[in-house]
């Protein structure tokens, strides 16, 4: 299931419905993306006020659906969700909710880590930092490929 | 056609989305990123380094050398942030 929204989630109760009635599961992993208050490290350290997530309508939805269709090819997934938010958000404000429901807990685990990997590098999100030097556009990092390309390795 | 941008190439064009019919050269998406780029300020700004531009049409990535034709959605963006 994928949704993408502006309001905030609860983690508890998504999770709850997930599950819900399905007893086939045995194991249930989820990854919660927060805004941090700090970037970067040494000279581009950097304090984020608050951040804006832009995403292109019709697209994402797209891609998120393509990137759950292969999670649910390649493991054996009871249930599955994506949450995605979108607008303004501040330090500690919950970004993304990915998690993935299985008999046992491998599947979930690998799935989890795969969705969130290419969902970094394939759904059409940026982000706006608000910093003390004004705003600027987060640059795509290089490690977001490589924690993507071990997916396409295996 | 109808092309789209996003994030700083939404900044620096200054435009969000365009309805536009190009010169019956442009094919590719290529080729239409030559025209638009010819018309020069914020969008040969924008579209100067397209290592760091990446393309969808009809709301799948692409490449530059795919087709284009009337009636299709292109859109331009960064490399992208999200998660």
């Amino acid at each position: 299931m994928i949704k993408i929204q502006r309001e905030d989630f609860d983690i508890g109760a998504e999770l709850t419905a997930l599950t819900e009635g399905r007893h086939g599961i045995g194991g249930l992993a989820s990854f919660v993306g927060l805004v941090r208050d700090v970037i970067g490290t040494g000279a581009g350290t950097r304090t984020v006020g608050a951040m804006t997530l832009e995403h292109y309508p019709g697209m994402t939805e797209k891609m998120l659906a393509k990137i759950e269709a292969e999670a649910r090819q390649r493991w054996a997934l009871e249930a599955c969700l994506i949450i995605h938010r979108f607008g303004r958000l501040e330090p500690g404000d919950r970004i993304v909710l990915v998690a993935t429901a299985s008999a046992h807990r491998q599947a979930a685990l690998e799935a989890c880590a795969f969705l969130i990997d290419w969902l970094k590098t394939k759904a059409p999100f940026w982000k706006l930092e608000e910093t003390a030097a004004g705003a600027q556009w987060v640059a795509a990092r290089a490690s977001d490929d490589q924690a993507a390309a071990r997916w396409v390795a295996e | 056609m109808k092309v789209l941008y996003f994030a700083w190439l939404r900044s620096k064009t200054g435009v969000a989305e365009e309805t536009l019919v190009p010169p019956p050269g442009v094919t590719t998406v290529a080729g239409l990123i030559d025209h638009l780029r010819a018309r020069g300020g914020g969008y040969e700004d924008a579209l100067k380094d397209l290592s760091c531009v990446r393309v969808a049409v009809n709301q799948e990535f692409a490449e530059l050398d795919q087709k284009v034709r009337a009636g299709d959605e292109i859109a331009l963006f960064p490399p992208v942030t999200g998660g």
